[in-house]
C-alpha cells in the first residue's frame, strides 16, 4: 500500500492525466457497449408515439405502455421456449458433465495403450465446428427417429461440448495429489469410489465446463433451426428469431421480446459473471 | 510407476477404463466424428430424386468452381468470409487488446465494474444482438441518424446502413465486432495480468515508458495469446451464420452482399422457397469449409505455436 502510494505521488503529474485518459477510453466503450442494450429495454416500456417521438427518454406516466408484452404472450409461447431451452441447456450440461469427468479420469489416472491417441482424438473436436457436419447429423437424427425432439438438440450439444471439456478436466486431473487415492487403493476402494471421491477435488474445473458451456447451447440457433423447429420444441433463441421475423412491424413487440429474450441470460451472466470470467483468465494462462 | 497401481493393474482386465471412456466416446464418435466423416463422403457423392446416390468423385467440387451458376456464389460467399475475417482481425482484436492493456492496469479503480459490463454483449445472443442492432440502424426509428448528427456527420444521417450492398457487410461486420470484442479482451488481459511485476519494475526503473514497456516487454510476452485469439477469430468467422441470417435472411441481401460461407452452405443444403435442398452439394461446402478451417488450424499450429514456443526457449 504504502509503496504504490509512494509510487503514484512520485508519477503524479504525468500519470494522472493517463489514468484520466484511460478512464476516458473506458468509459466511452462501456458506454457503447450498454447503449444499444439500454435502449431497448427503457423503449420496451413506452408506447409507440414515445419509441418515436422521444427514444432516449426513460418511461414516464405518460409514455408508460406494456403493450408489446402483451402481444408477446397473447402470441407467442414464451414460456414454452424458456422451458425448452432450460431443458436442452441443463440435460446438455450434466451429460457433458458426467460423460466429460469419467473420459477425463481414464486420460489423467491411467496408462494404458493409446491414452494418448484418445486424448487427441477427443481434442480435435475444440477446433473443428460440429456445423460442418451437419448434413449427416440431420440425417442421423431422422434414421434413429429423433427429429424434431430436444433429445436431438441434448446430443448434439453435449458432442460439442465434449472435446474442451474432458480437455480441461484432464489437465485439472493430472493435478490431484497422488497419496490421497492411493491411500484409498490400499483401503481397497473400487476404482468407481475413487473417481467418485475426486469429483469434488475438481469442482472448479467442473464450474468453468458449467459456464463455457451454458451460453453457447441457450444461445445457438443453427440446430435448433434444423433439428426442432417446430412450435412445440423451439428453444427462446428460435422462438425470438421467428417471432421478430415475424411481427418486425410492430416495433412495441419487437422490443418487448428482445427484453423478454435477453433477461434469462443476463441474470444467469450476473450470477455467474465471476466464475465465467476466472474460467476465461484461467484458460488462457495455461 | 507406483506400486499400488502396479499391482491393481496386473490383477485382471482393466474394463475400469472402457467403463470410463465408453459414454463420451460414443456420444463424441456418433454425434461429432462420424457426422463430419459421413459428410466428407456424402460430398463425393450425388442423389437422384429417389434418394439414390451415386458415387462421382470431385465432381461436386468441380462444379462448386466453375459451373456458372454456382462459382460466382462460392467465389461471392468466400471473398465476403475473408472481408468479415479481416475487419475481425484489424478492428476486434486491436480494440480488445487496447482494453485489455488498460484494464490491466493496477491504477485503474473499477476494473471488475468496467470489464464486466463491456463483456454483456457477449453473452446476449447473435439473435438478439442482430435485431438490437437493425432497429438501431434503421432509418425508421433514426437512432444511428441522430447519433451520426451528433458527431457531425449529417449527410450519412439517413443512410439504409443494412440495405445497400456497398455497407451492409461491413457494417455487420462491426456489429459483430461490438458484439465479440469481450473474448479477445479477456484472452489478452489474463495474458497481461499474467505477466511477472518484476519485469516490468525492471524496465521502468530502467526509464521506460508505459508506451515503450507495452511494446517492448508485455506485447512479444503474449505472443502466444495473440496466436489464440488469432486462430480463435479465424475458426469463428469462418463458421458463422447467425448474423447474417437473422439480419438479412435466408439470401444474405442485397444481391447477396453479405452471403458468407455459413449462409451459402445452409441455403445450399436446407433450400430456401422455390428451390429445393440439396444435401450432396451442400455437404461439398461444407467439405471446403472444413478444408479452409483445417488450413487455418494447421497454419497457426506449425507457422506460429511453434515459433513463437522457440522465442520463449
Amino acid at each position: 500500500m504504502l509503496s504504490l502510494s509512494s509510487l503514484s505521488h512520485r508519477l503524479r503529474p504525468a500519470h494522472s492525466l493517463q489514468l484520466l485518459g484511460a478512464h476516458a477510453i473506458l468509459l466511452v466503450y462501456t458506454a457503447l457497449a450498454l447503449f444499444p442494450i439500454v435502449l431497448v429495454l427503457i423503449n420496451s416500456f413506452k408506447t409507440r408515439r414515445a419509441v418515436f417521438k422521444t427514444p432516449y427518454a426513460l418511461p414516464n406516466s405518460e409514455t408508460w405502455s406494456t403493450i408489446g408484452y402483451e402481444t408477446v404472450f397473447k402470441r407467442a409461447n414464451f414460456p414454452d421456449y424458456f422451458l425448452n431451452s432450460l431443458i436442452v441447456t441443463v440435460s446438455a450440461l450434466i451429460l457433458i458433465l458426467i460423460a466429460g469427468t469419467m473420459a477425463a479420469w481414464a486420460l489423467a489416472e491411467y496408462r494404458f495403450p493409446g491414452n494418448n491417441i484418445m486424448g487427441l482424438y477427443l481434442a480435435l473436436g475444440i477446433m473443428i465446428p460440429i456445423r460442418l457436419g451437419t448434413v449427416s447429423i440431420l440425417r442421423l437424427v431422422v434414421d434413429v427417429g429423433l427429429i424434431d425432439t430436444l433429445w436431438a438438440l441434448i446430443l448434439v450439444y453435449t458432442a460439442s461440448g465434449l472435446p474442451l471439456a474432458i480437455f480441461v478436466l484432464t489437465n485439472f486431473m493430472k493435478q490431484v495429489p497422488r497419496d490421497l487415492k492411493d491411500a484409498a487403493r490400499v483401503d481397497g476402494a473400487s476404482e468407481y469410489r475413487i473417481y467418485r471421491m475426486i469429483l469434488p477435488l475438481v469442482r472448479p474445473a467442473i464450474g468453468t465446463v458449467m459456464v463455457f458451456n451454458m451460453i453457447p447451447i441457450w444461445n445457438d440457433l443453427w440446430f435448433p433451426l434444423i433439428l426442432a423447429p417446430s412450435e412445440r420444441n423451439k428453444t427462446v433463441t428460435l422462438g425470438a428469431q421467428t417471432f421478430l421475423g415475424q411481427y418486425i412491424i410492430d416495433w412495441n413487440a419487437v422490443l418487448a421480446s428482445l427484453t423478454l429474450a435477453a433477461i434469462p441470460v443476463v441474470i444467469l451472466y450476473i450470477v455467474f459473471s465471476r466464475q465465467l470470467i476466472r474460467g476465461l483468465t484461467a484458460g488462457a494462462v495455461k | 510407476m507406483n506400486p499400488a497401481r502396479h499391482v491393481h493393474n496386473k490383477q485382471r482386465f482393466p474394463f475400469h477404463i472402457l467403463v470410463f471412456l465408453a459414454p463420451a466416446v460414443i456420444i463424441y464418435t456418433l454425434f461429432m466424428t462420424y457426422p463430419l466423416v459421413d459428410s466428407l463422403r456424402l460430398s463425393l457423392y450425388t442423389s437422384d430424386q429417389y434418394g439414390n446416390e451415386t458415387f462421382i468423385g470431385l465432381d461436386n467440387y468441380r462444379k462448386l468452381m466453375t459451373d456458372p451458376l454456382w462459382e460466382p456464389r462460392l467465389k461471392g460467399a468466400i471473398l465476403n468470409n475473408i472481408e468479415f475475417f479481416a475487419i475481425h482481425m484489424f478492428v476486434q482484436n486491436p480494440i480488445g487488446l487496447l482494453l485489455a492493456a488498460l484494464l490491466s492496469s493496477p491504477f485503474i479503480r473499477g476494473r471488475a465494474i468496467y470489464r464486466t459490463l463491456i463483456f454483456t454483449p457477449t453473452v446476449l445472443s447473435v439473435v438478439l444482438i442482430g435485431f438490437i442492432w437493425s432497429i438501431i440502424l434503421s432509418p425508421l426509428w433514426g437512432i444511428s441518424g441522430d447519433f451520426l448528427t451528433s458527431i457531425g456527420l449529417e449527410q450519412y444521417a439517413k443512410k439504409p446502413w443494412l440495405g445497400l450492398e456497398s455497407t451492409a457487410l461491413p457494417t455487420l461486420s462491426l456489429v459483430s465486432v461490438w458484439q465479440w470484442v469481450g473474448i479477445p479482451m479477456m484472452l489478452f488481459l489474463a495474458a497481461l495480468i499474467a505477466i511477472p511485476d518484476e519485469l516490468i519494475e525492471a524496465a521502468r526503473v530502467d526509464g521506460a515508458t508505459a508506451w515503450g514497456v507495452f511494446w517492448r516487454i508485455k506485447f512479444p510476452l503474449i505472443l502466444p495469446t495473440v496466436g489464440i485469439v488469432g486462430v480463435l477469430t479465424f475458426v469463428g468467422n469462418f463458421n458463422a451464420f447467425d448474423l447474417i441470417y437473422t439480419t438479412q435472411k435466408v439470401n444474405a441481401g442485397p444481391n447477396f452482399s453479405t452471403d458468407i460461407l455459413g449462409t451459402f452452405f445452409y441455403r445450399t443444403f436446407f433450400g430456401q422457397q422455390l428451390q429445393p435442398g440439396n444435401p450432396t452439394m451442400g455437404a461439398t461446402i461444407a467439405g471446403v469449409m472444413f478444408l479452409i478451417i483445417l488450413a487455418g488450424v494447421l497454419l497457426y499450429m506449425f507457422g506460429w505455436q511453434r515459433r513463437v514456443a522457440q522465442v520463449e526457449l
